[in-house]
């Protein structure tokens, strides 16, 4: 696999930048959009952690991200806004004990056998909700009023309005990339490369290895949850379908199409996976043929997911050049 | 629940249980032998039940329709793999499942223009179409008895191909050292290509006999699909015995649970499944 | 080099920002008289397609019929296909009204969806008219001026259908449904009928939505042996457990009843199994309707196939409308008057002529039908003007 590519700060930077304007001329149903893409990226680059830096292909991240969601949904109150203080601890919480307890069970198991179990317990999360009384069972779940912080009694930011939320989203997007990043030059995340590349070696060398990798499963599982609260704040809605594989096999996609082991490629794959399925849906109603068709290529041809494509486009122009 | 409930039940939870081994043997030999992980599986079985509803409305008769039917399906597993599979096999497990899952929305869309998204009901044939009396109110559709007797059958055949003959032979032999086998001048490739069209053709074989009693419908491969990939991973593997006991144990565990616990009854094939997997991790078998 | 690749990452997200930035919300001025814009969310793909296009040919057909206008404005559409998709539910509906600022939103099907595109218009105060899901909550806790319903609650149907199961001396039922909202609403309207006329329901039996594994089901019914069993099921479910039903020779020895929707758009797929069958619905074949007489020539030769109850209320949603576009003479600004105008029209329907209660629901004839062929024939009135009692509408 390809090394992290180096961060360029002003690549970076500029992009904030481009992000924090938006909402000052864009409209409001793509402020909207780019908002969800944001999301899609904290959620992307969570699983980035797991399977482009650890090696874990996890079939059923979208459980933490639902199961956060729900907590937001069953914790806040019926006919008043919940308080930001308790609300995203309580979802973020939620979705860490859950994968602490899941990571328990599949961490015992590996390769295939991984991919296959966590995508099984992944769908008993989703039958949990979609059939017990716990949610609104298919139909969903409702909160009538959005989270909002409040210091003593002046409201500081109320997630029911647009602008505040978009701007929340995007705090915990860079909060988020910046811990990633960090966690990454840390000792365990040092140690989930080493996994990576050779467990057997990293055993011999006397690592604690299970809970390494449990470590990094349930900060996976949490930052998924970050997601996973500002999902149901966007539209104060939840719906079983959230937890179900077909989003844990989306976010897998983002994380590829984007090119796996890079976190920008996570965030640009969720981009790019979000913008495809709005610019297909427009074009024809058979579009998901052209999701799977993009889907199809790029596994095909494009091992190294699209932040590979500069590099590929420049071989090409350029011609020759070294290998690797 | 009286004892002739219990045993109607049981008969029950024997059929699903029966079907479900059908449509997840060719899951898990392709996976066993190939080492491929193949999500479209369940479009395979949707292709049959679509196949089975075509050709009956063309033909008139299902027997007709089903033989075609397995001839069509076993040419298209044969080209699939060829076009497509065979590219996989050096290909990590990761861009296994995303291509089958690309492949996935694919075959559904290509289902829904060329077929259209209407529900269709197929004929059960005049022969089968008699029940037995079994209580004073419950009669039991020969049909469903026809299903679970060919489901047997065609449980003894695999096996016996599987371990009585050459070809099983070269088969496991394959899977366990493909070069080696190539060196000894067998044609690994055929092999491999006549594996998965056998996994494509049982799938859709089981969709075809499936479809007088389920209807037709958009999406009825996806969740055929999950409950296919419990079967395999409590089943083990690569295992068709392991997926003929993991499949009547899930068709135990759905039909009692949906009477005696009905809010849960989701729940309880993953509940069993969990149990397994605390027992054995990669299942209860593990060899084919 | 990897400052290239970044740089390069860069220009091509933000090239991809800007052009979403250009990417024009539809342009809010016309060319020459203002045309209305209805924003049609329906499902166009997948088991519920069918009813779909129904709903959008009914619609198009009362259009045409008014010469291409609605009320004396032309229209324009916008279509969104929500996929039966609720978790996508909040965004469709966001697409149609704040990307091409529809004048009025109508859909959907599926209850699920619906739910959400009601919360989404109450909030954005978008009108919104139901041509089909029939969630209580839709006309009931959620109600609202800008919200209109012109098909059904789930609670009309079974409700009818609970006073005819008494009317035939059917002391104890057994009730089997898929576990959502719609399931729920239907077994609870059917029960609250069926035991005020001094029937029991011995026991609820659901299954998980959208599971179609009947057998075990069957089996208990079986043994439970009541006088009859009401049942809710639609679309490819609805086919699947008539023909289970029949094939476990419980048609003959328990009489099997439903909403409409268990025979409705499924004959075709369940043959014989359905004969016979009772069912309760707002809309059946042989009514001795004028209009229904005409709706259903004109439609058949303009889409070559014959009506549904779908088609029936997407053209009942377009008449409704167009009551409200003629008093408001096209001018959508004026929602006050244009919602007074909809809330006394009175429709004339294919299915009869019908108002809308205060929660904004049709104030219908439920009619008892029987299958005879392929054909829901109907055989009686089964309840007169019969209104939902909008528990939880606080308007």
């Amino acid at each position: 696999m390809s090394s992290a590519i180096k961060t360029s700060r002003s690549a970076l930077l500029a992009t904030l930048l481009v992000l924090s304007i938006f909402p000052l001329f864009g409209s409001d149903y793509y402020s909207e959009l780019l908002t969800k893409i944001m999301i899609m990226a904290i959620f992307a680059m969570s699983l980035d952690l797991l399977v482009g830096f650890t090696g874990l292909v996890s079939f059923g991240h979208a459980a933490f991200f639902g199961i956060a969601a729900y907590a937001v949904v069953l914790v806040s109150p019926q006919y008043d806004p919940a308080s930001l203080w308790l609300v995203l601890p309580a979802a973020v919480l939620a979705a860490a004990v859950a994968a602490f307890v899941i990571g328990l069970f599949v961490l015992r198991t590996k390769g295939i056998y991984f991919i296959m179990v966590t995508l099984a317990f992944a769908q008993m999360i989703y039958f949990v909700f979609h059939d017990s009384p716990l949610g609104g069972g298919s139909d969903g779940v409702f909160i009538n009023f959005k989270p909002e912080l409040r210091i003593g009694e002046t409201q500081l930011l109320d997630l029911g309005n647009a602008a505040h939320f978009y701007y929340i989203v995007l705090l915990l997007l860079v909060a988020t990339y910046v811990f990633l990043r960090i966690l990454l030059r840390s000792p365990l995340g040092h140690a989930l490369a080493g996994i990576k590349s050779n467990e057997h070696r990293m055993l011999s060398l006397g690592f604690p290895v299970f809970l390494y990798k449990l470590a990094g499963f349930v900060i996976a599982g949490a930052l998924a949850g970050v997601a996973g609260f500002l999902s149901a704040c966007q539209f104060g809605f939840v719906t079983p379908e959230i937890l179900s594989w077909h989003q844990s096999g989306n976010v897998l996609l983002m994380v590829i199409l984007g090119g796996i082991g890079t976190l920008n490629g996570a965030a640009i794959g969720a981009f790019a996976f979000v913008v495809l399925q709005e610019v297909f849906s427009a074009l024809t109603k058979h579009w998901q043929f052209l999701m799977g068709t993009v889907i199809v290529l790029v596994v095909m041809l494009l091992p190294g997911g699209l932040a590979s494509l500069t590099q590929r486009v420049r071989r090409l122009l350029v011609g020759g050049g070294s290998n690797g | 629940m009286d004892l002739t409930t219990f045993l109607i039940q049981l008969l029950n939870a024997l059929q699903y249980g029966l079907l479900l081994f059908l449509v997840a043997s060719g899951l898990t030999l392709i996976f066993g032998i190939m080492g491929i992980i193949n999500l479209a599986h369940g479009s395979f079985y949707m292709m049959g039940a679509y196949m089975a509803f075509a050709l009956t409305s063309a033909t008139g008769n299902l027997f007709v329709a089903i033989l075609l039917g397995i001839v069509l399906s076993a040419l298209i597993g044969f080209l699939l793999e060829w076009g497509l599979f065979s590219r996989l096999y050096k290909r990590d497990h990761l861009d296994q499942v995303l291509l089958t899952y690309g492949l996935i929305l694919m075959f559904e869309e290509i289902r829904s223009m060329i077929v259209g998204d209407d529900v269709h009901g197929v004929r059960i044939p005049e022969i089968l179409s008699a029940s037995i009396q079994l209580s004073e109110t419950l009669s039991y559709p020969v049909y469903r008895l026809f299903m679970s007797a060919v489901c047997i059958v065609l449980a003894v055949l695999m096996y016996w191909l599987i371990r009585h003959t050459r070809l099983g032979m070269m088969i496991r032999a394959g899977s366990s050292n493909r070069e080696m086998v190539q060196s000894l001048g067998i044609n690994i490739d055929l092999i491999y290509r006549l594996v998965f069209a056998l996994g494509v053709t049982l799938a859709a074989f089981a969709g075809m006999l499936a479809a007088p009693v389920s209807s037709v419908y958009p999406g009825m491969g996806n969740q055929v699909l999950i409950i296919c990939f419990v079967v395999v991973v409590i089943g083990g593997v690569g295992s068709v015995w392991g997926a003929l006991v993991a499949a009547l144990l899930i068709g135990l565990a759905d039909t009692f649970g949906k009477v005696i616990i009905p809010d849960f009854a989701g729940l309880t094939v993953y509940l069993l499944m969990a149990v397994v997997l605390l027992w054995r991790p990669e299942g209860i078998f593990r060899r084919i | 080099m990897s400052h290239e690749v970044n740089r390069r990452q860069f220009l091509i997200s933000s090239a991809a920002v800007a052009a979403g930035l250009a990417l024009p919300s539809a342009p809010l001025f016309a060319q020459g008289a203002k045309k209305v814009r209805v924003g049609l969310m329906l499902p166009y793909t997948g088991t519920y397609a069918a009813l779909g296009n129904a709903i959008t040919n009914g619609f198009k057909l009362a259009v045409e019929q008014g010469g291409g206008k609605l009320g004396g404005s032309e229209v324009e559409y916008f279509t969104v296909d929500d996929e039966s998709d609720a978790a996508k539910a909040p965004e469709n509906a966001n697409k149609l009204i704040k990307r091409d600022n529809v004048d009025v939103l109508v859909g959907t099907v599926h209850s699920g969806v619906a739910l959400a595109m009601t919360r989404v218009a109450r909030e954005a105060k978008a009108l919104l008219i139901v041509p089909n899901a029939g969630a209580d909550e839709i006309t009931g806790p959620l109600c609202a001026p800008n919200i209109f319903r012109t098909s059904f609650s789930a609670w009309q149907p079974a409700y009818a259908m609970g006073n005819v199961m008494a009317e035939r001396k059917h002391k104890n039922v057994v009730t089997l449904s898929w576990k959502y909202s719609f399931g729920e609403q239907s077994v609870a309207g059917f029960k609250e009928a069926f035991e005020k006329a001094g029937g029991k329901v011995v026991k609820e039996l659901y299954l998980p939505f959208p599971n179609v594994e009947f057998q075990p089901y069957l089996t208990e019914i079986a043994a439970l042996k009541p006088d009859a069993v009401f049942v809710f099921f639609a679309g490819g479910g609805a086919v699947k457990f008539v023909k289970d039903y029949a094939a476990a020779g419980l048609k003959s020895t328990i009489p099997l009843y439903g909403s409409g929707f268990l025979t409705d758009g499924t004959l075709e797929a369940q043959g014989d199994a359905a004969e016979g069958l009772l069912t309760t619905l707002h809309y059946a074949d042989g009514l001795d309707i004028p209009k229904d007489k005409e709706f259903r020539a004109a439609y058949a030769s303009a889409f070559k196939m014959q009506p549904d109850v779908y088609a029936v209320q997407g053209y009942d949603a377009a008449q409704l409308f167009a009551t409200g576009l003629a008093a408001v003479k096209g001018d959508v600004g004026k929602r006050d008057e244009l919602v007074k105008a909809m809330e006394s029209a009175t429709i004339d329907s294919p299915r009869g002529k019908f108002t809308l209660s205060k929660a904004h629901n049709p104030v219908q004839d439920i009619y008892l039908r029987k299958v005879e062929g392929k054909e829901n024939k109907v055989v009686s009135v089964a309840a007169k003007a019969l209104a939902d009692p909008a528990r939880g509408c606080r308007m």
